[in-house]
């Protein structure tokens, strides 16, 4: 089945229309767009990264401008001494006045008298580090051989030339896969793979736990010194859609992938849980019976924003990568209709799950070409528009209600005891649209 | 290379995009791959502004670097110039695209475009935001201007004074200035009081046609030399358009402005003048209550009272003479981060016998206040929390702005009024600092205990708490936060008796710190290994205060 929006449907643009097949035989309309990208890049993970990971201090390469776009990002200087800086380069480091390497070596001595608690650096490549091809895994294994084992330190990139946004945070455990260590290949054991608020993780232990899965261990872990095991006997749950490279890395340490929908909203999460009790070989009763309750609760919580959203027209822009399965949440529990959803990059492997609840009349859109995204946008005028915080006060500015989406990747949204929170966070602009008189 | 954990200024690019943002019909061509865009939430988030930058962006990628970026410069101008249709188009590059030379402004010179195309080479490896708005708006102004320059000898006609008000350019106000919406607002009102008409103001709010009509005022306002005064300086050599130097920040530096202006418009403002003179405020119409206000007795307290002032250099230089001469403070330190006005600021720190931090590293800069121990700190953003770490009482003067210095009120630094904005502000957290030190004194006192029911209403509550409920305070992790920014080196020889460590709890929080290092380092000095209640007190002797 194949439904394709006619180009006056939506809006017009020169896109170039294509479809993905979702399942047996069903595909989806999809709009590839180049162009302008209203997109944050990878060095922006940081930002949830090192609050996760409190043992691990992040180290950009870069520019005045990586400096700039990280403290911005962060919301502006909340914290007086982060566990983040750059290392800017000078006119000094690109006319070859100064060794780079010499230079990176003494920023980071600098740097770890200072911070005695760092027990992991990560060298974060930026766009200018990859365009002058300064080489970081030289770096990090130079500096290796001073520092460890006091610091461990370690390198990826998250340049905007090779990385949108949540990518960096793919990049970054990317580089932590070598160094997980075996897992017992006797005793089978879960990853769950992916940054989540630890308050999320005690409460999937606990399901896991009562369901008879596990053990279970969780990457990025809260130091990033304590990694966990990884090994044959390894299953993976994604927990987050943009961590493709990973999963990948994972797979070639022998681990086996599950694939299932991601943790957010009751079925989503139910969904997710039941495909890794199934490789436990435990039954759907099992899972029914431990997770009745927890539903419950979440369809109560959900319910209470649902006759706010409920047939209330959804429009995305691409962001974090987490549009797919919010669209297919904000569809499936909380009755919104979608209009277009946008994904910085669709990777099916990744989406495979998601997709195939997606219902036919959704417009997908990949990458970006913004001007002729916003006509659209104008043009069917949503009842709800998720977008960056560039867009969102121009668009509240022409009348559109705007849910700002850096806040999905800052706030606890998965699991079942936050699903109701998610629907808050879509339903909030719609309130208090309806609350000001003025 | 240089290790930054928070940088006061963005790169020069940024600095382009305040101009465009500014102003009107103005475009902004920017070759820079994706991530770039974060540049927007600036204006959208912290200024609010309710329509996005006019920038396009070109966003390239990894894979775009084999291949033709120059073509995809072209793409975007001419998408930029179908969709927008602006009269005057910037082009320019970021950081990383500088490194691929593809010089994106002559590329777009060479497309012929009806409008004037103004190239920015911004370096963003040695340059910074207000560099890169100052050489966007003189080179913006030069291309518009430079087809109306006088041939060489000739000289631009004085315009015609008969029968119409002096009048008057305001240059240099920008989007995501520290406060600049409303000093613009405050003088033009301070101006068309003593009969000046303000001609064009540039580059906020300005359209490329306001910019053809700069030679036609009699004089230029250079309100923020850190933007503006290449381009007046240019206007002055080109169009012979006098500037009017003094930045009107402060009562003694509005009423220096006002001569200023009286002179070169050839105008009297002695009227104005009259009517704000000190004492002068409860009776007349004036608006300027600083004077009075400073000279009101309850201000004696603030006597001496030691500040530290770090910022832009046109905010610090105003600030370090409003502390000394408004508000009878001791200026202890100063600094700047604007490395191009470090001479003035270095003169300024010499004419009051201290020591310039000329510097755009925050830990330089936090290291200076700890040492200095002040009483208030004027700083930007990052020095209020330099100070909130440090329990120092702060207040904001200048840019990098945060959403917080965008207050819905009519809140300008500059005029009359300013000065009362300024006086209001720096002296509200020194007096909510009193407060805390109060709250601190009576938190012993049973009324203060938690579970204690407000003395305001019925004490019908059975747990209300004798004293013996009050916990331990937390005066402590407060001492010991201040101990370790402060003092971590601090040789840790000399042990505190009880009873000293008691009577330091007595000292307000904001000094407390201070005091502990004096009195530790006196203790040091003279041998002492155990600290007593007469150590304290020998010390506080010792240094003073």
């Amino acid at each position: 089945m194949t439904v394709a929006l006619t180009p006056d449907q939506i809006g017009g643009g020169c896109a170039v229309p294509a479809t993905i097949a979702v399942g047996r035989g069903s595909a989806l309309p999809v709009i590839r767009e180049r162009g302008q990208r209203e997109v944050f890049c990878g060095l922006t993970g940081i930002v949830w990264l090192h609050r996760k990971m409190q043992d691990a201090f992040f180290l950009v390469v870069g520019s005045r401008t990586c400096a700039h776009l990280v403290q911005s990002a962060a919301g502006v200087m909340i914290f007086a001494e982060p566990r983040f800086a750059t290392a800017i380069l000078g006119e000094r480091d690109l006319a070859g006045l100064a060794d780079a390497n010499e230079e990176l070596d003494r920023c980071v001595t600098q740097l770890l008298d200072r911070r005695p608690d760092i027990a992991t650096l990560f060298l974060v490549g930026s766009c200018p580090s990859e365009v002058i091809k300064l080489d970081l895994q030289r770096a990090s294994e130079r500096l290796n051989e001073q520092f460890m084992p006091r610091v461990q330190i370690l390198n990826y990139s998250g340049s905007g030339i090779e990385t949108t946004f949540t990518q960096g945070e793919d990049a970054c455990l990317r580089a932590l896969v070598p160094h997980m260590p075996a897992a017992d290949p006797a005793a089978p054991n879960l990853l769950v793979v992916g940054t989540l608020a630890d308050v999320v993780e005690d409460q999937l232990t606990r399901l896991f736990d009562q369901l008879g899965v596990g053990p279970v261990h969780y990457f990025p872990p809260r130091r990033a010194r304590d990694l966990p095991p990884i090994g044959p006997n390894t299953s993976i749950l994604l927990a987050q859609p943009f961590l493709s490279e990973t999963a990948r890395a994972l797979v070639a340490r022998g681990a086996t992938l599950l694939s299932a929908p991601y943790p957010l909203g009751a079925n989503g999460t139910t969904a997710w849980l039941r495909e890794a009790a199934r490789a436990w070989g435990i039954g759907d009763d099992v899972v029914d019976r431990v997770t009745a309750a927890p539903i419950e609760r979440a369809r109560a919580s959900i319910a209470r924003y649902r006759s706010q959203l409920e047939g209330k027209r959804l429009f995305m822009f691409p962001d974090s990568q987490l549009e797919i399965p919010l669209a297919r949440f904000l569809h499936e529990e909380c009755g919104m209709e979608l209009l277009e959803v946008g994904t910085p990059y669709l990777d099916k492997l990744m989406m495979e799950a998601e997709l195939v609840r997606m219902p036919a009349t959704v417009q997908l859109s990949e990458g970006q070409d913004v001007e002729r995204q916003l006509d659209r946008c104008r043009a069917v005028r949503p009842d709800l528009t998720v977008c960056g915080l560039g867009l969102a006060n121009p668009l509240e500015a022409e009348g559109l209600r705007t849910k700002w989406s850096i806040e999905l990747v800052f706030s606890p949204i998965h699991g079942y005891e936050q699903a109701g929170d998610l629907a808050e966070l879509f339903a909030r602009p719609l309130d208090r649209a309806q609350r000001l008189m003025v | 290379m240089q290790l930054t954990l928070w940088t006061y200024e963005g790169p020069p690019h940024v600095g382009a995009m305040r101009i465009a943002t500014s102003m009107e019909g103005v475009h902004y061509v920017l070759h820079a791959p994706q991530g770039d865009t974060y540049a927007d939430l600036l204006f959208t988030m912290i200024e609010r502004r309710d329509r996005r930058p006019p920038v396009t962006y070109t966003t390239f990628q990894a894979r775009d670097l084999g291949g033709d970026t120059a073509e995809l410069v072209k793409q975007s101008v001419r998408d930029a110039y179908e969709r927008f249709k602006p009269d005057a188009l910037l082009v320019g590059e970021s950081c990383t695209a500088e490194l691929i030379q593809d010089q994106p402004g002559a590329l777009a010179q060479s497309m012929n475009l009806p409008i004037p195309v103004v190239p920015l080479e911004l370096p963003s490896y040695s340059k910074k935001e207000n560099w890169g708005a100052s050489e966007t708006f003189y080179h913006l102004v030069r291309t518009i201007l430079l087809p109306m320059m006088p041939a060489a000898g000739a000289s631009w006609p004085r315009p015609d004074r008969t029968g119409r008000r002096p009048r008057a350019n305001l240059l240099g106000a920008t989007a995501l200035g520290f406060r600049n919406r409303d000093d613009v607002r405050e003088v033009t009102r301070l101006l068309t009081d003593c009969g000046v008409d303000v001609h064009v103001c540039a580059p906020l709010g300005a359209t490329v046609a306001d910019l053809r009509r700069l030679p036609d005022a009699d004089f230029n306002v250079v309100l923020y030399p850190e933007v503006a005064e290449t381009t007046a300086r240019w206007l002055q050599k080109s169009f012979g358009t006098p500037m009017v130097r003094t930045v009107p920040i402060g009562v003694l530096a509005t009423r220096e402005f006002l001569e200023e202006v009286g002179k070169i418009a050839d105008i009297d403002v002695a009227p104005v003048l009259r009517r704000e003179r000190a004492g002068e405020a409860q009776a007349s119409a004036s608006r300027s209550l600083l004077p009075w206000y400073s000279r009101s007795v309850d201000s004696t307290y603030l006597t001496g009272k030691r500040v530290f002032v770090f910022g832009d250099a046109t905010h610090v230089l105003a600030a370090a003479r409003i502390a000394k001469d408004e508000l009878g403070f001791t200026v202890v330190g100063i600094g700047t981060y604007s490395r191009e006005y470090a001479r003035p600021i270095r003169e300024a720190a010499a004419a009051m016998g201290v020591e310039a931090l000329i510097s755009d590293d925050y830990l330089e800069v936090e290291q200076r206040v700890a040492e200095l121990a002040p009483e208030l700190v004027l700083g930007t953003q990052m020095e209020r929390h330099i100070a909130k770490r440090l329990g120092v009482p702060c207040a904001v003067i200048s840019a990098p702005i945060h959403v917080q210095d965008v207050p819905a009120r009519h809140s300008p630094q500059m005029g009359f009024e300013g000065a009362n904005v300024i006086f209001d502000t720096w002296v509200h957290p020194l007096m909510m600092g009193l407060e805390e030190h109060l709250l601190h004194m009576f938190k012993d006192d049973f009324e203060f205990a938690d579970g204690a029911t407000p003395s305001h209403l019925h004490a019908t509550s059975k747990h209300a708490a004798p004293a013996s409920a009050v916990g331990r305070t937390d005066e402590e992790s407060e001492g010991s936060d201040t101990r370790d920014v402060v003092v971590a080196a601090s040789p840790a020889t000399a042990v505190w008796l009880p009873p000293a460590e008691a009577e330091l709890r007595k000292i307000p929080f904001f000094v407390r710190g201070k005091a502990r290092r004096n009195t530790e380092r006196y203790a040091v000095d003279h041998g002492i290994t155990q600290i007593t209640v007469d150590t304290l007190y020998d010390a506080k002797a010792h240094y003073g205060r």
